[in-house]
This record gives structure tokens, C-alpha cells and sequence, in this order.
């Protein structure tokens, strides 16, 4: 790898990698994010680059206008659809296969990259219409994709693909044309606010530090994404990670730091790898390191391994840990800008903050603000999931309507079910309905709802979702989590764990829900860190949105979408039972009994309630009450 | 008392990390990823090479949920209980997974320490859910059916 000693040099390995990029008649990408390759794409990868080597002298027909040279085959970031993977994209058309499987390789090859001919099986298609290019699906047509427009598109191996973009660019700009506080103020002007959950100014953040006595500083990623069910970071971590860095570095000359650290959560193997492989390319080049590109400005990079523990996303447990000590937040102030990571000064923001930084830094702050509100501007990366058509990564403005990302982008909710909620934020977010649906997505307006963006999870629930249910599965999470040190989290979400699971055992009263909203405003209100203080907004969420669904199990012992399994009561409707003994075959316990050709019966006291006699019935003679 | 291989060993991740007290949670990390578990005695010796007490390597490899001193098994699975997965019905599979295996919340490894079942909070696969892996290699769309499945694939493995 060519050693980048100074900006020309730069801007030369700019130019041959966009130019070997033109020169190639045909790319093919293929997934290499964690959902494609769970779905096999790692031997589509293989089988592509044999097909590829045993055909050297392949005539490629399409695309005239292209200049000659090789095939490449490249293993892409994810490209957020993955629910339609393994996906594999070929350029320079832009088509997009899904659900591409080893043995469909041959025909790709031999139809699609040599005779340019479509292969229809594999394109996407909704409501009837096919689509050959990946920006025509609706999917991708709608959103806004910035942050992630490389994702997908480039190799996230090699750092010549990034440089072949336009990256490291802003690091030059930096470098060479500002000076740092010209920087602080740049980002401060383009109002960009954390995308980890709480939405507080970076440009702020930074100039807090900037301006601390102590030179000794710190830039910090957190990456530990751990709210369930977001999973931006890892994608970006995983599909672009010199983006990442390049905002980090950014960041570090802006506020005068050498040293940088990313915390990343255990659970992501694929990004830590491809980080390190990111590290180790940008060292090796010089855009890592001492006096980088001859600038004078030197900065180091190192990774830390989450170990399990969701509360070191909160930032004073995050330092704790890569102290070395427990995870465990402390009482602030003083605030992580002015003594944190070591107890000096820190700059601590998420994995997508420092993301947006590069554009900015290119195309200005006046730009960015044009896009979304003002006060709440860029875009923002959402994962949706749950019970919708099209689950994956978006990435849409700030200021989209919820109606636009479920049912547009979405495709809207799967087998046609009915929309009931959307549960944002993740344990520490709320619940929106049907009315909340046209209210637009950003950080202020959520907050009016008692809602929160949080670091972006959109879990799509229809209605055979109970929300009392989704209340206590959000109360176990926090409570496992809670890592002990203040009181009110320690003990008032178990208390109000134990409520949650009397109420979805059937042993709830009315006075437990008064219980319930007590202790979730005391938790709120007095808990030391913001899971604490966040961790009963699912709770108070559903409470008042759902309360109707909370009294029914109470008082009328039912759980209308038969998710509670205490409430279920198993029944053979005599009508169409034929007799046949197989449920009574599949009782686990011995629970059906009956004469053959006559309507067998369920003996409730022994039914475990397990609905294995309902998957055997061939009539539909079983149904659940309650 | 471990073999001397053992100590050898830890000297060697030490040496890689240096022992500054920073060090502590990536070195037993690594000792865990070559052991499958850390043994309390390798955690002992690495608080005295770092200078630091018992009690506080103790307390902080006790505080993440990711360190074990109990020996896992051969295959490690997790299930996913994320948000996403939840909803798409992850409670079912591990509920097979345990009957299958003969397993339950208090006992996480099969006595023949083949297998070690957990659950995990989110796996970031929430596109593919409801997920589970083994020894990290996500499996995706899992249903109770194809996870029992999965099992007898690697107990003939």
C-alpha cells in the first residue's frame, strides 16, 4: 500500500482508484453484512470469484459506453434490505439480486454478467412490478441515504474504495484549509445532534472541550449499540467504517486530542474485525499515526471490546470500562467534557454522529441544515423491524412522518395484519398509535410525545401484540441490566417487574397499575443515570395508551391478542371435531380425551396451554378463548 | 491447580496487552476466548501481574455478563430476545432448545459439555428474526422446528 506522506499524494491515490473503479466493465457486490452472510453469502462470494478466474477472457456485451477491463467481484457493507438477502448488486446497471442462492451463481455469470440478460426469479418485486435497479425499489427509492450511501456500495476492506469516494477529503479540508476552532464552529453552525439517543449539540460537546485548560484529550466512538433492535452502528461499522474514523479524526483535530478510543459491543464480531482491518489499513498508509500527511497533527486509534453489559452505553460507565473497571455510571458533574476518559477531557459520541461529520465538513454547514428541520437537521438511520413487509435498514430525513417509513419504505405490515403500535427508542423509548402516525420523526417532536428517537430501533407491532406483554419484556431487559448502584433502579424496576408479571400471570388488580405509575414516576424522576431515568417510559408509554388492554387482564382476566399464556384456555368445538384422536395424540400431558368419531374433550386443569394439539388439528376444530 | 500451560499462557496475553490496569478486561477476554470460560485461579494471577487486588479483578469480571467461571461447552448457543426477535416469537425456540437439551436457566451446559445455551439482548440481525448463533455463526428465520434440527446436526458434527 502506497504511503500517503502529504495531501497530493492523496488526492493522486484519489483519482487511479476512481479511475480503476471507471476502467472495470463490471463490479459485482456482494453482501457481506451480518444478516447476508448468516443467509450464505460468503459462498456466493467464493463461487463468483471462481467463476470469474476460470473465465479470464470473458466478453462482456452490455454497456458500450463502459471502457474495458476486468470483472470484479467485492465484498460489500450491508445494504440495510435484509430481509430480501443474500443480495447481490451488479454495476454498472445498479441491479439488485435477492434472495441469490450458491447454485444461482452459474446463471448470473454466464447470462447476466456475459450476455447482460436479466435473471427474473431473482428481482425484487411488490404489488405485481418487478424491479430490475436497486434505486427504483421503493424500499430505496424513499430514503435519504447519506450516512449510509456507501454502505453497500463499496468494499469495506479496502481503503482505496473509501478514498475513491471522496473519503478522507474533509481530513484534508481540515488539515490544510481550517483551523480548529474553525471546525468546532462548522459543526456548531450545522446543528447536527447526537444520534445516540439523547439529541444534545455536538458542536456544543466539542466546544466544551476545546476550551478546557487540560491538554491532555480524548475522542471517543461509542459504539456499544445495545438497545435492542437498532442496529445502525454495526451496519456502518461494518459497511463504511473509514467513515467513522475519518469523523473521529475530525473530531480530534477540532479539540486538540491524540488519541482516540471505540468502544464496541461484544456481540458484533463482523464490525470489530472489519474496524481493525480499517485501523490496521489507515496506519499503513500514514493516515493513521504521527504527523499525518505532513500536517503536523498525529492521532492514534484503539478498540475496546464491549463485554456484555448495556449500561456502559450510558458515557460515564463506558469510560469506567475502558479504565478497566466496572461498568457503573457516576454522578454528574463533572461531565464527561470536562473529566472523562481518564479523567481528562472527552469528546464522547455515537458510532453515526461521528459518521456525519465528513459531509459536513465537504459540503458545509448551510447545506446540511437545508436538510430536515432546522433545529433537528441531517438524516437519520433507523432500523424497522418487527411485523412489517420490508424489515431492514433506512435511512430517511429528520422530520419524515411514521406513516411514510412503515407503509412507503416499509411496504406496510406483513401478511397484511393490522398496524397497532410502534414501539421507538428501545428500552428506553415509548409507544406510538394510529394517531401519532403523521407526526414527523426528530428529536423535539418525539420528545412531546414522551417518546424518543433513542438511538433509532423501530419495532413494528400489529395487533396480535400484547402491550402489556411488550411492557414486561422491556422491564426484565432493564432490570437485567440495571447495574445496581442507585436505589431507585436497582429496586423499583424489579418491584415493577414483579407487578408486570403478576399482571401477565393473570393476578393483577386495579390498584397495581396506580402501583405501577407511582413507581415509574419516583425511577424517573431520582435514578442516577438515563437508564435509570428512562427505564419506565415503555411502562408509562403503554399505561396510557393502552390502559383499556392493562384492565382487561385485571379485571376481566383476558388477554385479547392470546399472548399471555396464562389466559389461554384451549377449546374443541364439538361442531367440527371428527373425531380423529390425533390432538389427543400430541398432548404432551395426556390432556385430550375422547372415543373415536365422537368430539374429543380437553381437560383444562391439566392443558399446559402449549398449542400443539392446535398445529395437529386438520379441521381447525381447536381455538383459543380468553 | 491448572497445568503450567495454562500460566505460560496468560504471560503470553499479558505480554500482548501490557499492565497498565486498562488491561485487565481485554486480557481476560482473551483468556476467555481461549478457554471458553475463565478459571478463577488465571484471574487471580493476572490481579497480581497487574498490581491491582483480588477483590477488584473479582468485582469486575463478576460485573460483565460475558465473563463465566464455569467451563462452557463445545458449541455456545444464543438466542436472541432482542425487541425484533421477541416479537417474532424467540421465547418458543428457546423453550425447545431447552427441552431438547435437557437444560433450564439454573443449568446452562449439557453435562457431556457439548452444549451451552444463553440468551442474548440483541444480536443486531433484527432484519432476519427471529436469529440465533452458534459459537457466533448466525443462524437466521430460526423456528423451534429448524433449532431442534440445528442440534442434531451438531451432536453428529
Amino acid at each position: 500500500m502506497e504511503r500517503i506522506r502529504n495531501a497530493q499524494v492523496l488526492d493522486r491515490v484519489r483519482e487511479e482508484a476512481k479511475e480503476a473503479i471507471k476502467n472495470s466493465r463490471c463490479r459485482i457486490l456482494i453482501c457481506a453484512g451480518t444478516g447476508c452472510l448468516a443467509g450464505g453469502s460468503g459462498e456466493i462470494y467464493q463461487r463468483m470469484c471462481e467463476l470469474v478466474k476460470d473465465n479470464p477472457d470473458v466478453e462482456v456485451e452490455f454497456a458500450p459506453e463502459v471502457a474495458h477491463g476486468p470483472v470484479e467481484v467485492k465484498k460489500s457493507g450491508c445494504h440495510g434490505f435484509c430481509e430480501m438477502g443474500p443480495l447481490m448488486r451488479i454495476e454498472p446497471q445498479g441491479i439488485l439480486y435477492t434472495k441469490v442462492q450458491p447454485e444461482d451463481c452459474e446463471a448470473i455469470f454466464q447470462r447476466t454478467i456475459v450476455k447482460g440478460d436479466i435473471i427474473r426469479h431473482l428481482l425484487y418485486k411488490q404489488d405485481g412490478l418487478e424491479y430490475q435497479k436497486q434505486d427504483e425499489i421503493p424500499f430505496y427509492k424513499k430514503q435519504t441515504r447519506l450516512v449510509l450511501k456507501n454502505c453497500g456500495h463499496i468494499d469495506a476492506e479496502h481503503i482505496n474504495e473509501y478514498i475513491s469516494t471522496g473519503g478522507y477529503s474533509a481530513l484534508e479540508k481540515v488539515l490544510f484549509t481550517m483551523k480548529p476552532e474553525e471546525v468546532v464552529q462548522e459543526i456548531m453552525d450545522s446543528n447536527l445532534r447526537g444520534r445516540g439517543g439523547g439529541g444534545f449539540t455536538t458542536g456544543y460537546k466539542w466546544s466544551q472541550v476545546a476550551r478546557q485548560k487540560e491538554t491532555a484529550r480524548y475522542v471517543v466512538c461509542n459504539g456499544d449499540e445495545g438497545d435492542p433492535g437498532a442496529f445502525m452502528d454495526r451496519s456502518i461499522m461494518e459497511g463504511d467504517p473509514h467513515k467513522m474514523i475519518e469523523g473521529m479524526m475530525i473530531a480530534a483535530y477540532a479539540v486538540g486530542a491524540q488519541e482516540g478510543y471505540i468502544y464496541v459491543r461484544a456481540e458484533y464480531p463482523l464490525a470489530i474485525s472489519r474496524l481493525r482491518t480499517a485501523i490496521a489499513q489507515a496506519e499503513e498508509c500514514g493516515l493513521l499515526g504521527d504527523n499525518i500527511m505532513d500536517s503536523g497533527f498525529s492521532f492514534r486509534l484503539h478498540i475496546n471490546r464491549g463485554a456484555g453489559a448495556f449500561v456502559c452505553g450510558e458515557g460515564s460507565a463506558l469510560t469506567a470500562s475502558i479504565e478497566g473497571n466496572r461498568g457503573m455510571p457516576r454522578v454528574k458533574p463533572p461531565r464527561t467534557v470536562e473529566q472523562g476518559l481518564f479523567g481528562k477531557p472527552t469528546v464522547l459520541n455515537n458510532v453515526e454522529t461521528f459518521a456525519n461529520v465528513p459531509m459536513i465538513i465537504t459540503e458545509g454547514a448551510q447545506w446540511y441544515k437545508s436538510i430536515g428541520p432546522e433545529k433537528s437537521p441531517g438524516t437519520k438511520a433507523f432500523a424497522l423491524t418487527g411485523s412489517v413487509k420490508n424489515t431492514g435498514l433506512i435511512e430517511v430525513p429528520m422530520g419524515t412522518t411514521l406513516r411514510e417509513v412503515i407503509y412507503d419504505i416499509g411496504g406496510g405490515i406483513k401478511d397484511d395484519g393490522e398496524f397497532k403500535a410502534v414501539q421507538i427508542g428501545g428500552p428506553s423509548g415509548g409507544c406510538l398509535v394510529t394517531p401519532h402516525l403523521d407526526i414527523s420523526l426528530d428529536f423535539d417532536s418525539l420528545k412531546k410525545m414522551g417518546a424518543m428517537i433513542g438511538s433509532g430501533g423501530l419495532v413494528v407491532m400489529d395487533t396480535n401484540t400484547c402491550m402489556v406483554e411488550v411492557a414486561r419484556f422491556f422491564m426484565n431487559f432493564t432490570q437485567n441490566e440495571s447495574c445496581g448502584k442507585c436505589v431507585p433502579c436497582r429496586e423499583g424496576t424489579k418491584r415493577m417487574l414483579e407487578i408486570l408479571e403478576r399482571i401477565v400471570a393473570g393476578n393483577g388488580t386495579l390498584e397495581d397499575l396506580d402501583i405501577l405509575d407511582e413507581l415509574a414516576q419516583t425511577i424517573t424522576e431520582t435514578a442516577l443515570c438515563g437508564l435509570g431515568k428512562s427505564a419506565a417510559l415503555p411502562v408509562m408509554s403503554t399505561l396510557k395508551l393502552f390502559r383499556d388492554e392493562y384492565v382487561e387482564h385485571v379485571v376481566d382476566k383476558k388477554c385479547v391478542s392470546h399472548t399471555c399464556t396464562a389466559f389461554r384456555k384451549f377449546i374443541i368445538s364439538p361442531e367440527r371435531c371428527k373425531g380423529c384422536s390425533k390432538c389427543a395424540r400430541n398432548c404432551p400431558v395426556g390432556a385430550i380425551s375422547g372415543k373415536i368419531k365422537e368430539p374429543f374433550t380437553i381437560d383444562t386443569e391439566k392443558c399446559i396451554k402449549c398449542g400443539a394439539c392446535e398445529s395437529a388439528c386438520a379441521f381447525g376444530a381447536i381455538h383459543i378463548e380468553g | 491447580m491448572l497445568e503450567q500451560s495454562y500460566y505460560d499462557k496468560t504471560d503470553e496475553i499479558i505480554g500482548s496487552h501490557g499492565t497498565e490496569q486498562a488491561a485487565l478486561i481485554p486480557i481476560i477476554q482473551d483468556i476467555q476466548s481461549e478457554y471458553r470460560y475463565l478459571p478463577p485461579e488465571l484471574l487471580s494471577y493476572v490481579a497480581g501481574k497487574l498490581g491491582i487486588s483480588e477483590a477488584k479483578a473479582y468485582s469486575v469480571a463478576t460485573f460483565y455478563e460475558n465473563f463465566s467461571f464455569e467451563p462452557k461447552g463445545k458449541y455456545i448457543i444464543k438466542v436472541c430476545d432482542g425487541t425484533a426477535c421477541h416479537v417474532r416469537k424467540s421465547i418458543p425456540i428457546l423453550e425447545r432448545l431447552y427441552s431438547e437439551l435437557g437444560l433450564s436457566k439454573a443449568k446452562v451446559t449439557t453435562d457431556d459439555m457439548l452444549f451451552t445455551l444463553e440468551t442474548v439482548s440483541c444480536l443486531g440481525a433484527c432484519g432476519l428474526a427471529p436469529v440465533l448463533t452458534v459459537n457466533d455463526k448466525v443462524y437466521p428465520a430460526m423456528t423451534p422446528d429448524a433449532a431442534a434440527e440445528l442440534i442434531r446436526e451438531l451432536r453428529g458434527a
